[in-house]
Order: structure tokens, then C-alpha cells, then sequence
């Protein structure tokens, strides 16, 4: 399955089915971040019921320094 | 105490986090700035690099307030899209509102500035919107709810210090919202002018993470900011033209 990642495309395995999952697959799973699916911004208890189709369009975001 | 919508704090000095030397100086120079404020900026992450650090991770984050910065908007929809992403976060519910009109001067596009103040505060969150120095914006934005007015110094980054104190002076007189006075600070005697003249509050970035020794001058901020606090509390002495003798004239016999 081929999905947008950061502006990348990514091919990750057919077992992936959702953000969870492909948060693990990643191994960011510790970290602070936040995903947006297709233009929908996803609160950490969204992660896992959010499911994952080809062609769908992420970004997944964190805090960095800034003023 | 320094209150902003909901929360109050006993410090009056915010502290931004980018572009220090490492995340250990960093961590000293929060630690003896005595900041609870810091803001952050949202950006992509490497999704390829697990092991990343993240100066988040170097914090107590129960001792901090976070204000994540709209920096990189150029519009009302970029801001309020990036104030989303960090409150998604599930750590702040406080942004500054940051739209940039000019890439040369960094200075904030009004327009955006009303209308992504506006519709943030619509949806809840607490507005601390990075202003110009513009005493009629100011108001337009307290107007609106803006929780904090942020008038610049000078451009960001710049380190000219108050450049036009008047103008503060009057958002200051105006304001019956905190006014915080963000970008553009460069040394400890900017900080306490600021407060001098009646802000509530300083934010800054660049002052510490750019100086020789970021600790020290953390340091040096929190002494200005609560000098610069306890000297406008005290109420400074009238400005005369010429001379006044501090000592009595009478009492004593010389050159006879």
C-alpha cells in the first residue's frame, strides 16, 4: 500500500491498518507528535480507530524550538 | 503575578527555544531564567530518524506552560491550522498567533493577524497574538479577545532593542490586557526598559540562545525583567533639565 507521508511517498505493508500502527512501524511511538489524516487533524485516542487506505495523505508533525 | 486568560504566572519573563548551542545549555539557561512560559514552532518531523532527540524530552513538563508559535503561516488558515496540529498535542492550549507579511523585516501581516486572532478565539483557545506596534491593532485585537497583546520591539531576531518606546507606551496605556512585549530584545537593559514602561511581561529567544554564554545571560534577563517590574512598580522620578543637589547646602563652612 502506498501512502503520503510528509510530503514522501511511503510503501508500508498491507498489515498496517491504522495510525497506531503505523506509528509503531515507524517506531515513533515514544514521541510527541501529532498526525494529520487527509486534512483531518487526530487526537491521540483517534490514532487507533483512524484506518489507513491507499493513497491517503499524512503529516505527522512535532514541537521544535522556536520564539 | 502576570495573568493570562486562566492562568497566572509568577514569572514575567517567556522564553523562546530555538537556536541554542545544545539542549543541555538550553536546559541550564531555562532552569535559571526561572521562565513558566516557552513557546515552540509545529514543524514536520523525520519520520525516518526514531532517535531524534527533542528538547521536550530534556523537561519537567508539569513545570511549564507551552505557547506554541503560528511561525511559518503566511495567512489566517496557515495559523490556524498550525495552533490545530499543537493543540492536538494535548500539552497547551495557549498560541501565539504568528503571521509574517514580510519575509525581508518579519514583521506581522495585521490583516491575518485579526482574522486568525479571531477565529482561534472562537474556537477556544487562548490568543496571544505577535503584533506590530500599531496602537489602533492593538486595540482592535483586544477588541476581539485577544487574551495578551505581543507587540514587537523591533524585527525578530534583530537585537535593536526598543526602537520606538512611544508606540509601546501607548499599547501599554491603552491595554487592559497583558501587553508582552516579544522580538527584538538584545540585551538585559532592553528587558528592564520594557518593563519600565509598563509591559507586563517579555518574550524572548534570540537575547540568550545567541548570547556568548546562554546561562549567564538567562540569568542576567530574570534579574532585568524583575528590576526593570520592581522600578515601574516604584514609579521613577520626574525628568528635570538641569541639576538638583542631592545634598543639603546648608551646614557646612568651606573655602573661607
Amino acid at each position: 500500500m502506498e501512502i503520503t507521508v510528509n510530503g514522501d511517498v511511503l510503501t508500508v505493508k498491507e498489515d498496517i491498518t491504522n495510525i497506531e500502527e503505523l506509528v509503531q512501524e515507524l517506531h515513533l511511538e515514544k514521541k510527541s507528535l501529532i498526525v494529520e489524516h487527509n486534512q483531518t487533524i487526530l487526537k491521540k485516542d483517534k490514532h487507533k480507530e483512524t484506518a489507513i487506505s491507499e493513497g491517503d495523505k499524512l503529516e505527522i508533525v512535532h514541537f521544535v524550538g522556536g520564539g | 503575578m502576570l495573568k493570562v486568560g486562566n492562568y497566572t504566572f509568577n514569572s514575567r519573563l517567556f522564553l523562546g527555544t530555538g537556536k541554542y548551542p545544545n539542549y543541555d545549555m538550553q536546559k541550564q539557561a531555562v532552569d535559571v531564567s526561572e521562565t513558566e512560559v516557552l513557546t515552540f514552532s509545529v514543524r514536520r518531523m523525520n519520520i525516518f530518524d526514531a532517535d531524534q532527540p527533542n528538547f521536550l524530552e530534556k523537561i519537567d513538563l508539569e513545570k511549564y506552560r507551552f505557547l506554541p508559535n503560528t511561525a511559518g503561516a503566511k495567512n489566517a488558515e496557515e495559523a490556524v491550522r498550525i495552533a490545530k496540529l499543537a493543540d492536538a498535542s494535548g500539552l497547551c492550549d495557549m498560541v501565539k498567533v504568528e503571521v509574517i507579511g514580510c519575509d525581508k523585516t518579519l514583521l506581522p501581516d495585521p490583516v491575518e493577524t485579526l482574522k486568525a486572532t479571531e477565529t482561534l478565539l472562537a474556537e477556544g483557545f487562548t490568543v496571544l497574538p505577535y503584533t506590530s506596534d500599531d496602537v489602533v491593532l492593538a486595540r482592535k485585537l483586544e477588541e476581539l479577545g485577544a487574551h495578551a497583546i505581543m507587540p514587537g520591539a523591533s524585527p525578530i531576531g534583530s537585537g535593536q532593542g526598543i526602537i520606538n518606546p512611544l508606540n509601546l507606551q501607548f499599547i501599554m496605556d491603552q491595554a487592559n490586557v497583558p501587553v508582552i512585549v516579544d522580538a527584538g530584545i538584545g540585551s538585559p537593559k532592553d528587558a528592564a526598559y520594557a518593563m519600565e514602561l509598563g509591559a507586563d511581561g517579555v518574550l524572548l529567544n534570540t537575547a540568550v540562545s545567541g548570547a556568548h554564554d546562554p546561562v549567564k545571560m538567562a540569568h542576567a534577563m530574570k534579574l532585568a525583567v524583575e528590576a526593570g517590574q520592581l522600578g515601574f512598580e516604584a514609579g521613577r522620578i520626574a525628568k528635570k533639565e538641569y541639576a538638583v543637589a542631592s545634598s543639603p547646602k546648608e551646614g557646612i563652612s568651606l573655602g573661607k
